[in-house]
């Protein structure tokens, strides 16, 4: 009963392994950033004093960074539909936008930092500011791997090497997308909240 | 084509870019394998050190000295780190996913093979930085294996300061090293299967490395944050864990066993890839209920997030939750029973040869069903709230480990041993090694379970501090004197590994009569593999195929050399 003599022909995802890696890498991701989040919603539930401490926040400054990273996603779409059209200059222009844009918001997210540190809320200021360092500042890290990310690209793109690999553009693209994701989950449950 | 992935390169030549920074899946598989093995070595003399204090403990080890309480703490911590993350991890997971991965699938190599080299070279940091701490003022981390706060919270509390910290450091970086090999092992099944490899033709192992590096990226995510908040805690004053600051210090309790559940089956997964693959080569009969044996699998994966509260029903948990708890906890016995019955029914009127590696094999079965019967126990919450932190819990979650890591692993050891080196392992010493290995097994831990319904607590250096306790102390030396026979017996194991890799008689490329592509190519592969990527024409279980000239009935072999007489 050799029931399995066909050789079933073998269709090879079109997929290339970096963006099957990179599905993966961001599946693996989403645990951290969830575990953070559903600690902080938890124990947010169950204690008090929580909003007082919130109430110190600068408002603007994150709603400003929240622009500038939905921009970002924007012209990293650009950005990735320019390389798969071939057009590697206007790729440059765009992969250079979402560096600027990843950096603003870095900045941005210093000043709010020096100020509250300057008024003594230190991540030892209590459990809602351990909380809120612990998450914004995972994220951040998150921002400045992107843009090294991103940075590299569009040293290829100007120099005239993204033609190798233009399917990179769509990885980072991928990537960038998840910061920006989660800071859409970060945004309303600490400074809406 | 697969294959465009992978140009042919030539081995490299110098010794470094051959043997230390190699980017070959079948040297990094040995280089795992070293690593485990020194851990190895490393966590049996801790337990050395545990069992000689508890048989005597005001009198002083045998060779080592007086093992003051705090020392105690610190080496039970060791013991329990060392075992679970820098042995079973990367033996289990790293040395055979690693190695049979890619052979199996029909691959050159992995899909990123320059990430695999970070990722030993990740552990092998994680693996210095777990040394290290040893050597810091203060000594090694000493707040259990499982770190609770708020002991571990406060370098105060338990008088280790950079010993936690790097401790923190260590388990970050081997979490690392085992989310890239994850995410290495997924891309490179889903991505470089040789062609006719289908989903449903992947041998065991291979499809429990897959589940298990899925069910451990889930679980470990919230472990990771949960450790960086308890780092935090220790060297940026923050309170996540601190009730005086408004924290919980049971969110890490939570946090580490959403974690620590699911570990044990992304240890025991793999451990039942290796047992199957062998049962089913030494009793010439294909696996019973494949497909089955691979949705319980899943479905065991998927419950295990589901039951972590059953370690914390003595810890201020709400107790309406308790029922829920043991609920799932004994709802994971259904999956888990059908595969081992799909052990028994493997095995069953099989023409069963007891080789080493088939020994071993049944040995990981007898010792699972009985780690596996006891684990009902722990889950239901009346019982558990009895005996929980006992050395009846000791000796379940040892039987089960053991199954898996000792006797799975060495299972898969002598069986794969050719393929990887080259040569024979002698069979009678591993023999010996088995029947002592396993007799000492119950010795020590069947024993166990009586300290534990007497009343003897865990990670404690002094029983006889307790009048009540003071009985057991004859038991408590029978089990030391049989665990250091245990230990001393794994001598044999190594003098035959030493010797069969210098002397042993040179292995067939398939000693075993196995049908899965890794025994199509030599023993040991060369660098590439397989001179051409074989062709897949059938699953991986085709033994005693009635009508057929062979009693197996290789993946790659085409049916018209199969021999027109199987059919
Ligand atoms: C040579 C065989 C072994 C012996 C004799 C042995 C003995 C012990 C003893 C006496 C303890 C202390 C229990 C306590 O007082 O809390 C212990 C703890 C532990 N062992 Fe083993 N062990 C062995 C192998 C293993 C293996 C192979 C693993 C896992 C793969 C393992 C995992 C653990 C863990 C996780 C703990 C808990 C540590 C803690 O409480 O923090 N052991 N072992
Ligand atoms: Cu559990």
């Amino acid at each position: 009963m050799v029931k399995t003599d066909v050789m079933t022909p073998f269709v090879e995802a079109a997929t290339p392994p970096g963006k099957t890696g990179l599905w993966w890498f961001l599946a693996s991701e989403i645990p951290v950033f969830g575990g953070l989040i559903a600690s902080y919603v938890v124990l947010r539930l169950g204690s008090s004093g929580w909003a007082e401490a919130a109430s110190h926040l600068n408002f603007s400054y994150a709603l400003i960074n929240t622009f500038l990273l939905l921009t970002s996603s924007m012209t990293i779409v650009m950005a990735h539909a320019a390389a798969r059209d071939r057009s590697f200059g206007r790729a440059s222009l765009f992969l250079g936008a979402t560096v600027l844009l990843g950096a603003g918001f870095l900045g941005i997210k210093a000043l709010e930092y020096s100020g509250e540190i300057a008024h003594g809320f230190t991540p030892a200021a209590g459990i809602f500011w351990s909380f809120y360092y612990a998450m914004t500042g995972l994220h951040a890290l998150h921002v400045l791997v992107g843009i090294v990310a991103n940075l590299t690209l569009w040293i290829d793109a100007v120099r005239g090497r993204l033609a190798r690999h233009p399917h990179r553009v769509e990885v980072a693209g991928l990537y960038w997308h998840f910061v920006d994701i989660v800071w859409i989950f970060l945004f309303p449950l600490i400074y809406l909240s | 084509m697969s294959r465009d992935f992978h140009s042919v390169h030539s081995e490299p030549s110098g010794f470094l870019r051959r043997y230390v920074f190699s980017t070959d899946h079948k040297v990094i598989a040995k280089q795992y394998l070293a690593l485990s093995m020194f851990w190895g070595l490393f966590g049996g003399a801790t337990a050395y050190l545990i069992r000689w204090q508890l048989a005597r403990p005001e009198a002083e080890v045998p060779g080592w000295g007086y093992v003051s309480p705090d020392v105690y703490n610190a080496l039970v911590t060791m013991h329990g780190t060392i075992m679970v993350f820098f042995v079973a991890m990367p033996f289990l997971l790293a040395v055979f996913g690693n190695f049979l991965i890619p052979l199996m699938i029909g691959a050159r190599d992995m899909a990123f093979p320059r990430l695999n080299m970070l990722s030993v070279w990740v552990f092998f940091l994680a693996s210095v930085t777990l040394l290290a701490s040893i050597f810091v003022p203060g000594g090694p981390a000493s707040a259990g294996w499982t770190g609770y706060p708020p002991l571990s919270a406060k370098p105060e509390y338990t008088g280790v300061d950079w010993g936690l910290n790097l401790w923190i450091l260590a388990l970050a970086l081997e979490f690392a090293s085992f989310l890239l090999g994850g995410i290495n092992f997924l891309t490179t099944v889903m991505n470089l299967r040789a062609p006719g490899m289908t989903f449903f033709r992947l041998p065991m192992l291979v499809w429990m490395q897959l589940i298990a590096a899925v069910v451990f990226m889930i679980s470990v995510g919230p472990l990771i944050a949960g450790a960086v908040m308890l780092l935090l805690d220790r060297i940026a004053g923050t309170t996540f864990y601190l009730p005086e600051g408004g924290g919980e210090p049971l969110l890490w309790q939570h946090l580490f066993w959403f974690f620590g559940h699911p570990e044990v089956y992304v240890i025991l997964l793999p451990a039942f890839g290796i047992i199957l693959d062998v049962m089913s080569v030494f009793s010439r009969k294909p696996v019973f209920g494949y497909r089955p044996i691979i949705y319980a699998s899943l479905v065991a994966g998927f419950l295990s997030f589901v039951v972590w509260a059953h370690h914390q029903y003595i810890s201020g948990l709400d107790p309406r939750l308790a029922m829920p708890f043991s609920v799932t906890t004994i709802l994971i016995s259904v999956p888990f029973s059908f595969v081992v019955f799909s052990m028994i029914a493997t095995l069953w009127g099989g023409s069963i040869q007891f080789t080493t590696p088939m020994l071993f094999a049944v040995g990981s079965l007898g010792v699972f069903i009985f780690g596996g019967l006891t684990g009902i126990f722990n889950g239901s919450a009346p019982f558990d709230i009895y005996i929980h932190d006992t050395y009846f819990v000791v000796a379940h979650f040892h039987s089960t480990l053991i199954s898996a890591v000792f006797f799975g692993g060495l299972a898969g050891l002598y069986f794969w041993f050719p393929k990887m080196f080259g040569r024979m392992m002698n069979e009678t010493l591993g023999k010996i090694h088995f029947w002592l290995t396993f007799a000492c097994f119950i010795l020590v831990f069947g024993p166990m379970h009586l300290l534990g319904l007497g009343g003897m607590m865990r990670r404690i250096a002094n029983p006889l501090q307790y009048d009540f306790l003071k009985p057991l102390e004859p038991l408590n030396l029978f089990i030391t004197i049989a665990a250091t026979v245990l230990i001393l017996s794994q001598v044999i194991f190594v003098v035959n590994f030493v010797v069969s890799l210098v002397r042993g008689k040179a292995a067939a490329s398939n000693p075993w009569k196995a049908n899965t592509l890794e025994w199509a190519t030599a023993s040991p592969p060369p660098h590439e593999n397989f001179e051409k990527i074989p062709s897949v024409y059938r699953g991986p279980y085709e033994y005693s195929v009635p009508g057929a000239s062979d009693d197996w009935l290789p993946q790659d072999r085409p049916l018209a050399d199969a021999g027109a007489a199987a059919r």
